[in-house]
């Protein structure tokens, strides 16, 4: 995973509430057996329309999505953080993240920050009077950086640490396979397996 | 579960979700997440490709076959099942899921047989789910094995790959939620109806961060199958996780499944799962109230499933909303679904009818939808899909002759599979077509591009594809 300590770039305001998973990437594109190529089917529906923000030339090459409360919603599709990534997208902004999402982006490195919905909407007001404004979203330091705005946001040690190192969870996960062997040899005997099948 | 799980449980008592948290744990460590064991690990084929690639990548071997099974359920046809899926993508994504599992050793349930269907249907059916257990599948819908007092919730691919490889995840704690379903409901009440209201009573972002338990005399008296459906939904209140306490109800449909325990093993178990409840000394960190008594048939009008009311109501006028972001989102849903503010929902017309999901396929729902549909006819010019939840339910079905029925009627008996709930095979809504569907998502584009649906009971189903527009049983002549 590329590590993530500090980011800069332009942003695209994307002023909707509950953009589900579906909106982001919708089930017909979920075919794909790979983890590359799910740009286009980002926001599908919505880039038909002309006027998307997305599809606008002055939001070209922006890293920085800054989206409304509760996005990420509905289904588990890790699918919708790399079509995030995939675009070009290195973090988004909301005031609030639907759990799944929230943490599929943190596993894949697509740095997702919480701030009051009141920042969001200063941010989106810097970046709607002018598209070249540069955000800047430095997990070293916290702290999201627009034009005169600093506002700093809370993110745990340990994700901000895996982050920062670029870990890998399995590998992490897997220093303490003596523990999860002892765990194993503890469990009920009535609870179900999978393999032999019952007759 | 934040504090309370890793602070101060001697002080009071625990929740059930605590208890079945803390049985799991493999490891604490101050500073980092707990990690839990997984007990099941359910695995289809869309959401699985690229973890079994990162094992292969990294030279690991999936940890616990034993735990593992899979099955072919969102992107599957339902007609023709027999002949090789058309669309070639569609046919390498299963393609790869078989060859994956027959690789890795893992247990997979393929089209055609009689164990094949909606992951969160087969599960149950095959006793695979029990009481305590921790669960996790990447589906979002994975909510639904809350309904036997397991701890189950949805995951991403990263997570898949990380339970087939150590069997565990590093998880933060969840904080706790219980929903008071006090009273009982009404005859043509259903299961669906609840969480319908839940839903629309706490919001999509409701639960974002809880885990939910339902609670109540309402609760109790529903069976397995409608418990399924109310925690089905819990990830559409923001939950990633929703429980019901295990009782006899669990219990008697537990007893003699396929994975169910047998013997003394059988009486282990059960004496384990009655302790499975909320100590009466237990805190929920939030609280909300249902009163069962005043609910009525609910539906959705809006692209949320936040945004809906009782049938009996009209479609809401956005200028009601006090916050400008609902405001926003309820004028955007009414542009989507082309409809106008003070319309009754009764007077909402509908082109197609989808009966099934791992919300609404199952074998009670199809019974339900058929006594309603029964000797009438679908009206003209909608269309109704019935499609069962698994290849198990339909054999069901057809057993007692529902197939029949819904045929008479003039609708569609269809093979297993997720279907037109998320409209990635090919049953999907065209553009503009509206539905009345008894899944779980009223998404825009959910079900087919420019598709617009109204969630609903499979009772509501079947009597809107009876009148042509949403509509209660009550609302049926006598036949």
């Amino acid at each position: 995973m590329e590590k993530f300590i500090s980011h800069t770039g332009t942003a695209v305001p994307l002023r909707r509430s509950n953009v589900d998973t579906d909106q982001i990437i919708p089930a017909v594109y979920l075919k794909r057996v790979t983890r590359t190529g799910f740009e286009d089917g980002l926001f599908a529906a919505w880039r038909n329309d002309p006027e998307f923000v997305l599809n606008k030339p002055e939001r070209a090459g922006a890293s920085v999505l800054v989206a409304g409360p509760d996005f990420g919603t509905g289904s588990s599709r890790e699918h919708a953080v790399w079509a995030l990534q995939n675009y070009g997208f290195r973090t988004v902004i909301s005031s609030r993240f639907a759990d799944i999402f929230r943490g599929n982006s943190l596993k894949g490195g697509l740095l997702t920050v919480v701030l009051p919905q009141p920042t969001v909407e200063q941010i989106w007001e810097l970046i709607e009077a002018d598209p070249k404004v540069e955000v800047t979203v430095d997990l070293a330091a916290r702290e999201v950086r627009a034009g005169e705005l600093v506002a700093a946001f809370e993110i745990d040690d340990y994700t901000r640490w895996r982050l920062m190192e670029g870990l890998d969870d399995i590998g992490l996960t897997l220093r303490h396979v003596d523990a999860i062997g002892t765990f194993e040899t503890e469990r009920p005997s009535f609870k179900p397996v999978t393999q032999p099948i019952p007759a | 579960m934040a504090a309370n799980a890793a602070g101060s449980a001697a002080a009071r008592g625990r929740t059930l979700a605590e208890k079945v948290w803390e049985a799991h744990l493999v490891r604490r460590a101050e500073g980092e997440p707990d990690l839990l064991y997984i007990d099941m690990h359910f695995v289809h084929e869309v959401t699985s490709a690229q973890a079994f690639d990162g094992l292969r990548l990294a030279g690991r071997p999936v940890r616990r076959p034993d735990l593992t099974i899979a099955t072919e359920d969102h992107n599957t046809p339902t007609l023709e099942i027999d002949k090789p899926i058309a669309d070639p993508v569609s046919r390498t994504q299963i393609e790869t899921l078989r060859r994956n599992c027959a690789e890795f050793g893992v247990r997979l349930h393929s089209l055609g047989d009689a164990n094949q269907g909606v992951v969160h249907v087969i599960g149950p059916q095959l006793g695979l789910t029990q009481p305590g257990m921790t669960i996790v599948c990447g589906d979002s819908h994975t909510s639904t094995h809350g309904a036997f007092g397991a701890l189950a919730f949805g995951i991403g691919t990263s997570e898949v790959e990380h339970v087939l490889a150590t069997q565990t995840l590093p998880l933060k704690p969840f904080k706790t939620m219980a929903i008071n379903v006090t009273g009982r409901l009404r005859p043509g009440v259903t299961a669906k109806d609840v969480i319908l209201a839940v839903i629309a009573k706490i919001g999509t972002g409701g639960g974002q961060g809880y885990v939910l338990e339902y609670r109540g005399e309402a609760i109790r008296e529903l069976s397995m199958e409608g418990r399924m459906t109310v925690c089905n939904m819990s990830i559409e209140a923001g939950a990633r996780a929703g429980m019901i306490a295990p009782d006899d109800t669990t219990f008697g449909y537990l007893k003699d499944r396929p994975h169910a325990p047998q013997g003394a093993d059988w009486e282990a178990a059960v004496n384990y799962w009655s302790t499975l409840k909320t100590d009466e000394d237990a805190v929920f960190d939030a609280e909300v109230e249902i009163d069962a008594d005043a609910l009525t048939p609910f539906v959705t009008w809006g692209t949320n499933p936040g945004q809906g009311a009782p049938l009996g109501d009209r479609v809401p006028d956005p200028a009601s909303y006090a916050d400008p972001n609902e405001r926003a989102a309820a004028e955007r849903a009414l542009e989507y679904m082309g409809l106008n503010a003070g319309t009754p929902l009764r007077e909402i017309t509908v082109d197609t009818v989808f009966v099934g999901s791992c919300t609404n396929g199952r074998i009670e729902d199809l019974r339900a939808a058929a006594e309603v549909i029964k000797g009438r006819k679908v009206a003209e010019g909608v269309r109704m899909l019935v499609v069962p939840g698994s290849a198990r339910v339909r054999l069901e079905a057809e057993a007692e002759g529902l197939d029949k029925v819904f045929e008479a009627a003039g609708a569609e008996w269809r093979f297993a599979g997720c279907s037109m709930c998320l409209g990635m095979n090919p049953d999907q809504l065209a553009p503009g077509e509206r539905s009345a569907s008894t899944s779980n998502r009223n998404f825009e584009g959910r079900q087919g591009k420019g598709g617009r649906t109204h969630l609903v009971s499979p009772l509501v189903a079947a009597a809107t594809a009876v009148t042509g527009h949403l509509s209660a049983p009550s609302d049926l002549l006598e036949v």
